[in-house]
């Protein structure tokens, strides 16, 4: 036993800190940067890839007003503006919103339950290459002008070998099967974290309403996400191989890839809402400096939308002749999603009654959140009946309504979070002045240009249309909708100025600026390598709130990479697990994969050839080695 | 284009059964969710006002949670039942009267109509446009010849998806005369923006008007640069994909051409029918609508002439 360092009474302190460090920190220079496997590396660099996308496809956005302005406008040619629509909504949807929620909880999540990293760093480490590569193919492809422009949906028989000739799809689908990999390696990895990582004495009831938003919406992750790899894997091999699972000439099936599709992307829409709703959970709490009210309750709200994602995927189908009485099961699951939210709501409005609220930004975004999100889950409720969605579906009223749902619901807590969690990130605070310029631009902009959106559909005008005739009545809310885009790019604009700002001054935040209670705020800001000096050991959900100083466990090696393990549900300690070291094998085995699936649009040969390196950077990744076994923990 | 499309693709105007049916749930909708908005916001501003005094009780939030839930689920019970309601009753409307049987098959991009009849002399077969006649249940069977479409007139119903390999159909009843657009609503490539379907709902007698008009032969060309345009249409590309009935020219993969003059519009909603317009299309079908299938033929200038002023005689 004595032959190894462990942190202790006789172990503290400076000499503690120093050897800490020199066990958990990355190589210094490029190589470092290569080959860390440090879940904040891994989670800011997500973070960063994921937000510069959300630039990208706003951007893209932006275009799409400026050509829809005017009636018959002749600014963006129709093949063009079929691209960016659906480069636009694959971005958002694929590159940005489910990586952003899955990048901010690799960063937050082992920090915030009290561990050291992230369980199976190295698979994090491949996973973010993939997600990488997978940006890249799409939107090197776009730059080419060989981009898809079927539809981020891909409605078979259109994004058949029949009708949309050429590479633009196939670079869709293989981008797909890259977010697919990435996507269920992180949810794998968040699933382990919070179910085996959590300090000791966390128990599953202790669990802040962050982490179990996580822990659901990984779990969905899991479960939504290979029905949409099946799916695309399916398109693939009817575009490059001949099959014709979707092809309806030939005894395929046109709607297959509907039922599969919403079968993933609706719960998707609650794969980055309920993260968001994490986020709103932990700004409310934080702010008005009191625990959440009816902790119970959310935790089964969280839940309860989890469970009934999966039931409503057909009300994207209303439309498409599926027997009656089968809708009106999913009318009523729609409609049911309706209830854990609004007991949502009510958790956090009554919050900030109970508590002493203070308006710093992020609690301004979770207003913004509530008084925007609450009318798209009303319009949601439209549309989950049948003949209110016959009418509205497809229309502007629709891209109203999800956007109330993505923006509102999403993106909004996202900036807060952000925000809130910027200290952590980064050491320093964001300006609270420009916060707030930001803010009331992106608010009142996002609500200028979106609301008329609502009337423009009721009106008639249909979704995904380069152009439309003047006279219909569209033409004032269009030219509305596209002067107040512009108000959102300025709020935009000032949010990045804001943190390059924050980011050219010296780290001045603190461990605990805002007086949070979550133990993400007892590491430093930004957290040190090994984030804790010794393990936190908790008694209730808002453990920095407790009298006294926080407690800890010790016993832990400090000269290799040791974390705790612990039971699932009571957060008993269980056995000392090593941590792999950092590595470059993901890097290379992520190359090797990326040159099979780019490969193999172009020639089927190259799953075999390319399987080869594959394999070669797999099994020099898991070779067996000579690291320190598990140990059960010594009381 | 010009007002005369004015406000005829609002899903608002109920000028159809089920579009009344819409009007009226969507109103009881909006009155329901827009009350929980109000409560939502409401408490919203006084948990922000109430911030400088301490007067929240705990005891009272949670009878609150369940007064609130209590009502979120009574509201939507209202709602889906309203919901499940209409539906049926839009069905119950319309059985047992004898509809008008119309089929429409969807192109890339535009629509292909035929009426039956009770014998094949009596089919009429157009394109891109509808003629309802007034309080008569019209069915309508759709298919789709390539990718899929949606079928959607605001005014009159809601959407229904035209799926390749498969047959879809929508009952349709409209309540009043007028002239009335519909658009296709299902992202199919290319020209999506320019697959619009003009519809004319007018009376019982209007309509046989025009089911006569349209079961006759395409007229005989007149004047001598119509014969010029007639020959040219017969002979050349023209005839390889479109049909004028009384004509040699069969071809099937266009829009029927034999009454195209009576129509409102070209190009599946492109261009208003003028002759100036027909000019545009003819002379190069790629300008206003690229990417379609009619493909540019570079006309001489007295082949174009002789080419519209036969179209425009196609009444």
């Amino acid at each position: 036993m004595s032959d190894v360092a462990r942190d202790g009474e006789a172990l503290q302190g400076a000499e503690l800190e120093a050897r800490l460090h020199r066990t958990w920190s990355r190589a210094p220079g490029l190589w470092g940067w290569l080959t860390t496997v440090d879940h904040k590396d891994i989670g800011r660099r997500y973070i960063y890839t994921a937000m510069t996308l959300l630039i990208l496809g706003g951007a893209l956005a932006a275009a799409m007003r400026l050509q829809l302005a005017t009636p018959e406008s002749g600014l963006i040619s129709a093949a063009r503006y079929n691209q960016i629509f659906t480069m636009h909504g694959t971005t958002m949807m694929f590159l940005f919103a489910v990586p952003v929620m899955e990048a901010v909880a690799i960063y937050i999540i082992p920090l915030m339950v009290g561990t050291r990293n992230i369980a199976f760093p190295r698979l994090n480490a491949f996973s973010y290459w993939t997600y990488l590569f997978g940006a890249l193919l799409l939107w090197v492809a776009f730059a080419l002008n060989v981009g898809p422009d079927a539809g981020w949906f891909m409605y078979v028989p259109l994004s058949g070998p029949e009708f949309t000739p050429g590479k633009r799809t196939d670079i869709w689908a293989q981008m797909i099967t890259f977010t697919e990999v990435a996507a269920i390696a992180v949810a794998v990895e968040l699933i382990v974290t919070i179910l085996k990582f959590r300090a000791p004495g966390m128990t599953i009831a202790r669990m802040p309403l962050y982490v179990w938003s996580i822990l659901v919406t990984s779990i969905m992750v899991v479960l939504s996400l290979p029905a949409v790899a099946l799916a695309s894997g399916m398109l693939l091999a009817d575009r490059l191989i001949g099959t014709q699972f979707y092809n309806p000439f030939e005894h395929g099936d046109a709607l297959l890839w509907q039922h599969l599709f919403w079968f993933f992307a609706h719960p998707e829409v609650y794969i980055i809402f309920l993260p968001a709703m994490g986020f709103v959970s932990q700004i409310v709490e934080t702010f008005t400096q009191r625990p959440v009210f009816a902790y119970a309750a959310l935790v089964l709200a969280t839940v309860a939308i989890g469970l009934l994602s999966f039931g409503v995927w057909v009300h994207h189908m209303f439309a498409t002749g599926l027997p009656r009485l089968g809708y009106d099961f999913y009318t009523a699951a729609s409609m049911a999603v309706a209830v854990p939210s609004a007991i949502q709501i009510f958790c956090w409005i009554a919050t900030m009654w109970l508590g002493r609220p203070r308006f710093a930004v992020p609690l301004l975004y979770v207003v913004a959140f509530i008084v925007t999100f609450v009318i798209g889950g009303l319009t949601g409720v439209m549309v989950a009946s049948v003949p209110l969605d016959l009418q509205l579906h497809d229309s502007y009223f629709v891209v109203a309504h999800l956007h109330y749902v993505l923006i509102g619901g999403g993106v909004f807590p996202l900036l807060g979070a952000l925000t809130y969690w910027f200290p952590k990130l980064t050491g320093r605070l964001l300006s609270e002045g420009l916060g707030k310029a930001a803010f009331w631009c992106v608010f009142l902009g996002f609500n200028a240009a979106f609301f008329p959106m609502h009337i423009t559909g009721m009106l008639g005008m249909p979704r995904r249309v380069y152009t439309y005739p003047t006279g219909m009545g569209w033409d004032a809310l269009n030219m509305m909708s596209s002067l107040m885009t512009g108000v959102i790019v300025i709020g935009g604009i000032l949010f990045v100025t804001n943190v390059v700002l924050a980011l050219r001054r010296p780290p001045d935040a603190g461990p605990n600026p805002w007086n949070a209670p979550g133990l993400e705020w007892a590491a430093d800001s930004p957290p040190a390598p090994y984030n804790f000096e010794h393990i936190p050991v908790v008694s209730s959900h808002t453990p920095l709130w407790e009298e006294g100083p926080l407690n800890v466990m010790t016993g832990l090696r400090v000269d290799d990479r040791e974390q705790v393990v612990t039971t699932a549900i009571e957060a008993q300690p269980d056995i000392r697990y090593p941590s792999p070291e950092p590595t470059l094998w993901p890097l290379l085995s992520a190359v090797a994969l990326a040159a099979l699936f780019i490969g193999s649009i172009f020639t089927p040969w190259a799953v075999v050839i390319g399987a080869v390196p594959l394999a070669v950077g797999f099994t020099v990744w898991f070779w067996p080695k000579n690291a320190p076994d598990g140990e059960p923990v010594i009381e | 284009m010009s007002a005369w499309l004015n406000g005829i693709q609002s899903a608002t105007s109920g000028a159809g059964l089920h579009d009344q049916q819409f009007n009226g749930l969507f109103l009881l909708f909006l009155g329901i969710t827009g009350f929980f908005y109000l409560i939502v916001i409401v408490a919203l501003i006084a948990a922000i006002i109430l911030r400088r005094r301490r007067t929240g009780s705990e005891p009272l939030a949670r009878a609150a949670l369940f007064g609130w839930v209590g009502a979120v689920v009574v509201g939507l019970a209202v709602l889906s039942a309203a919901s499940f309601l209409v539906d049926r009753r839009v069905d119950a409307a319309t059985m047992g009267r004898p509809p008008l049987k119309i089929e429409l098959v969807a192109n890339q991009w535009w629509w292909d109509v035929r009426y039956h009849g009770a014998s094949p002399s009596d089919e009429v077969h157009t394109a891109n446009e509808l003629h309802l006649p007034v309080g008569v249940p019209a069915l309508v069977t759709l298919k789709s010849n390539d990718v899929i479409h949606s079928f959607w007139v605001p005014p009159l119903a809601g959407k229904q998806d035209l799926v390749p390999g498969r047959t879809n159909d929508i009952l349709l009843l409209p309540r009043r005369t007028g002239l009335f657009r519909g658009q296709c609503a299902e992202f199919c490539g290319t020209q999506h923006a320019r697959m619009a379907l003009d519809v004319t709902v007018e009376s019982l007698p209007d309509f046989r008007r025009w089911q006569r008009a349209q079961r006759a032969p395409a007229f005989a060309p007149r004047t001598a640069l119509a014969q010029g345009g007639y020959a040219y249409v017969t002979q050349r590309e023209c005839a390889n994909c479109h049909n004028i009935t009384g004509t040699p020219a069969s071809g099937r993969f266009g829009p029927d051409l034999t009454h195209l003059a009576s129509r409102r519009s070209i190009g599946a909603g492109t261009y208003p029918m003028t002759r100036g317009h027909l000019y545009a299309w003819v002379a190069d079908p790629q300008g206003a609508k690229p990417g379609n299938n009619m493909p540019y033929i570079g006309f001489e200038a007295q082949d174009l002439h002789a080419v519209v002023a036969y179209l425009q005689s196609l009444k």
